[in-house]
């Protein structure tokens, strides 16, 4: 399989030298030839592989000096909207949605997170009524990140108050360039705004830009929350990450050595390797197809080191970590975890024990799903959604 | 090493069931408690049916007389053996032991191989692979010293002793009969510990210039005990998770109060952790792996730590009822803490860890 896997490759690359294609063209000449995900059905840019080969693909592509699709800047696509797209969409949903997903031509943000619905985000006030053959689309949506740079969101809504809160909901694809919907930045303690504040006034989205059946919703977004904390846990090679960054400073920097810094970074250095291995062993579990919701583990650990390590790299650096790269508000258009300066990183990184789910509710998700520990108490489970204490 | 398969596969899973069936017949959680009363509890029995299994040779070619399974079966033997903390010397004889022997081509490995002798390596159960490698002196074959808090040397009858030859080291081998074996009341009585004085022994040469030959034995041991950590933790993490679902408290199971759920999530993660370490120590070993002595210092380095947590948490969660002599938690928490001093510290792995990826202090 690997060694058909690389003939076709070699042959797409003698095809299109990425020297000479233009770029959008290559990458959707990749897509029609099945290597854009490989792990994807034949005809939507893969050609039913094992997921884990993809790594391979990208490495060739990368050799080649072939062009990418701007991976960091469509995150919320390739990790959440595409995966749930493929699950639940129709036919034509995944021809008209899943290329130019994939090229990056149309980037993708979410639009879940509400005031009143983060951790409890099933409690989404966001309405969608139906008008004929069109939802219209009143509400606030909140820390929604690249929303000022994507084409379509993946949305969530209130399709039925009537109904308790897990199934009053729907799950859409709304279209970004719609008048009604207005994309403010949201500063954060980095100084950059990554995120924004999405206001949604008379938003019509046409019913063929439903996912999954009306009042499903609930269940679609668990799909996409599922992909995203995958994702989020991923590992890669030794010393990838924070612990790299802080590594390289420690080797470079003798004089900022000291016996207690040493310490705490080896616990670090061992907990990172550690997760490293345990992201790599829940990979080749989900290869088997062994799914479930072992990835808030790996979530858990991947947030805890990064903050524990990104503290660590301020005092390792002592005066110069004192200091502040820009306060400058810029509206960046990827997340970049481990670029710019400590100070940056270490501010950036509370984050990571909030994004995706917090610390504490993947705490319940493991507690629940995987030990199989009793629910928390709701009082809100079984009753109207209108009816209940907001 | 990321194409290392950190998964068990069909045949350890087997293996697995096989041990702990006969685990479940012949070590019975109430007999290893006696041990402390010092009733020496019918260990025979039970590494009698192990050695029919044949794990003494588990690691051993077959044409040494042994079953040539790698290091990742050996790993799975001992997290079934951490879960039912057995007073058996696998670890200390088949792991350790016949590492050493697998090196010469002395007939005791057959012999060790086959069940007919237990060996043990005569090295104090706190040493790591990068401490000094205590030495007896040898008078012309005639040995002379002490090696203190040694594991398994009461149930061996074969030591394998490391005499200082010249400027390096031979191991030599002594019948356990022409040796003073004093046991030590130990902290964990189900690896109880034992000081061997030699005076006037006579040892068999079974190998020359051996250091490295005895630091990679040492090395497999700390990794493969990687593995009986992981299984002290999960049988921790399963008994406490069963108990907190049917205690109750304040009218409701003590399993659903978040406080209780967090840490267990945690401990979960934890274990699932280990569970990786543990698999890449032994697969790297198995493979003869280039990453393996980093692979090891890095699993235990995390393993031994979270194999004390795991018990300790145990404890906590069962609360009144885990401070009894009748639960077999303690047995768990004082092997796991034994384990934790085993084979190097969990700092000592960590300073070696400082050297092996270049982060120097």
């Amino acid at each position: 399989m690997r060694e058909e896997l690389h003939d076709r490759v070699r042959v797409f690359l003698a095809d299109h030298d990425p020297a000479t294609t233009e770029r959008t063209q290559f990458l959707r000449a990749r897509y029609d030839a099945g290597l854009a995900w490989v792990h994807f059905p034949i005809g939507l840019g893969g050609l039913g592989l094992d997921q884990a080969l993809q790594p391979e693909v990208d490495r060739l592509f990368r050799e080649a000096g072939a062009p990418d699709n701007r991976p960091g800047a469509n995150t919320i696509g390739l990790g959440m909207a595409g995966p749930t797209i493929l699950a639940y969409g129709t036919d034509a949903q995944k021809d008209r949605f899943l290329r130019p997903l994939w090229t990056a031509e149309e980037i993708w943000c979410q639009l879940f997170s509400e005031p009143g619905a983060g951790s409890d985000l099933a409690n989404v006030a966001t309405r969608a009524v139906r008008d004929g053959d069109e939802w219209v689309v009143n509400g606030q949506k909140v820390w929604t990140s690249g929303a000022h740079n994507a084409r379509f969101a993946i949305l969530v809504a209130r399709t039925d108050p009537g109904l308790p809160k897990h199934h009053g909901l729907t799950y859409f694809l709304c279209d970004m360039t719609d008048p009604g919907v207005d994309v403010r930045p949201l500063r954060q303690i980095t100084g950059e705004a990554e995120f924004n504040e999405v206001f949604l006034t008379d938003v019509r989205i046409p019913d063929d830009q439903r996912l999954g059946e009306v009042g499903e919703g609930w269940k679609v977004a668990n799909a996409t929350l599922n992909n995203e904390r995958v994702s989020i846990g991923k590992a890669a090679d030794r010393e990838s990450g924070m612990v790299g960054v802080v590594a390289r400073t420690w080797r470079e920097r003798p004089e900022l050595r000291t016996p207690e810094l040493h310490d705490r970074l080896l616990r670090l250095w061992v907990d990172a390797e550690v997760a490293r291995l345990t992201g790599a062993r829940l990979r080749q579990k989900l290869s088997l197809g062994q799914p479930g919701p072992e990835g808030s583990a790996m979530k858990l650990s991947f947030a805890r080191i990064a903050q524990q390590l990104s503290g660590l790299e301020l005092e390792l650096l002592g005066e110069e970590g004192l200091r502040y790269s820009d306060w400058t508000l810029v509206r960046p258009a990827n997340v970049d975890f481990t670029g710019r300066d400590a100070g940056y990183r270490y501010l950036r990184a509370k984050g990571n024990s909030i994004e995706g789910g917090t610390s504490e509710i993947l705490r319940n998700i493991v507690a629940e799903r995987v030990l199989g520990l009793p629910g928390e108490h709701r009082v809100d489970k079984d009753i109207p959604w209108k009816e209940s204490a907001k | 090493m990321s194409d290392l398969d950190l998964l068990h596969s069909e045949t350890e899973e087997d293996l697995r069931a096989s041990v702990r069936a006969l685990l479940g017949d012949h070590c019975d959680p109430v007999a290893v408690t006696r041990m402390y009363d010092g009733d020496r509890f019918a260990v025979d029995g039970l590494w009698k049916a192990l050695t029919d299994l044949g794990l003494p040779g588990l690691l051993v070619p077959e044409e040494r007389g042994g079953q040539g399974a790698s290091a990742r079966e050996a790993a799975v033997v001992l997290e079934e053996l951490g879960r039912t903390v057995a007073p058996v010397p696998f670890l200390t004889s088949a792991v350790i032991a016949t590492t050493v022997l697998l090196e010469s081509d002395s007939d005791l490995l057959a012999a060790v191989a086959g069940g007919e002798r237990t060996a043990v390596l005569l090295v104090p159960w706190s040493i790591a692979a990068t401490d000094d490698l205590p030495r007896i002196r040898s008078d012309d074959g005639v040995l002379t010293g002490t090696v203190t808090s040694v594991a398994g040397a009461l149930e061996a009858d074969l030591l394998l002793v490391p005499v200082a030859s010249g400027d390096g080291l031979a191991v030599h081998a002594v019948d356990a009969s022409d040796a003073g074996v004093t046991p030590l009341v130990s902290l964990d009585m189900t690896r109880q510990l034992a000081d061997v004085v030699l005076d006037g022994a006579v040892g068999t040469l079974v190998l020359d210039d051996a250091a490295h030959a005895v630091r990679r034995a040492i090395d497999a041991g700390a990794a493969l005990l990687a593995s009986e950590q992981v299984g002290i933790a999960r049988w921790c993490l399963e008994t406490t998770l069963a108990h907190v679902k049917v205690r109750k408290q304040f009218g409701r199971p003590i399993g659903g109060f978040q406080a209780i759920k967090h840490r267990l999530a945690d401990l979960y993660t934890g274990v699932e952790s280990a569970t990786a370490a543990a698999r890449y120590a032994a697969a790297t070993l198995a493979e003869g792996d280039p990453d393996a002595t980093i692979a090891t210092s890095t699993a235990q380095a995390f393993n031994a730590d979270l194999a004390v947590l795991a018990a300790e948490e145990a404890l906590q969660l069962h609360a009144g009822i885990g401070m009894t002599w009748e639960h077999p938690v303690h047995l768990y928490l004082k092997r796991a803490k034994a384990d934790q001093i085993a084979l190097g510290r969990s700092g000592q792995h960590r300073a070696r860890l400082a050297t092996l990826i270049g982060l120097p202090g």
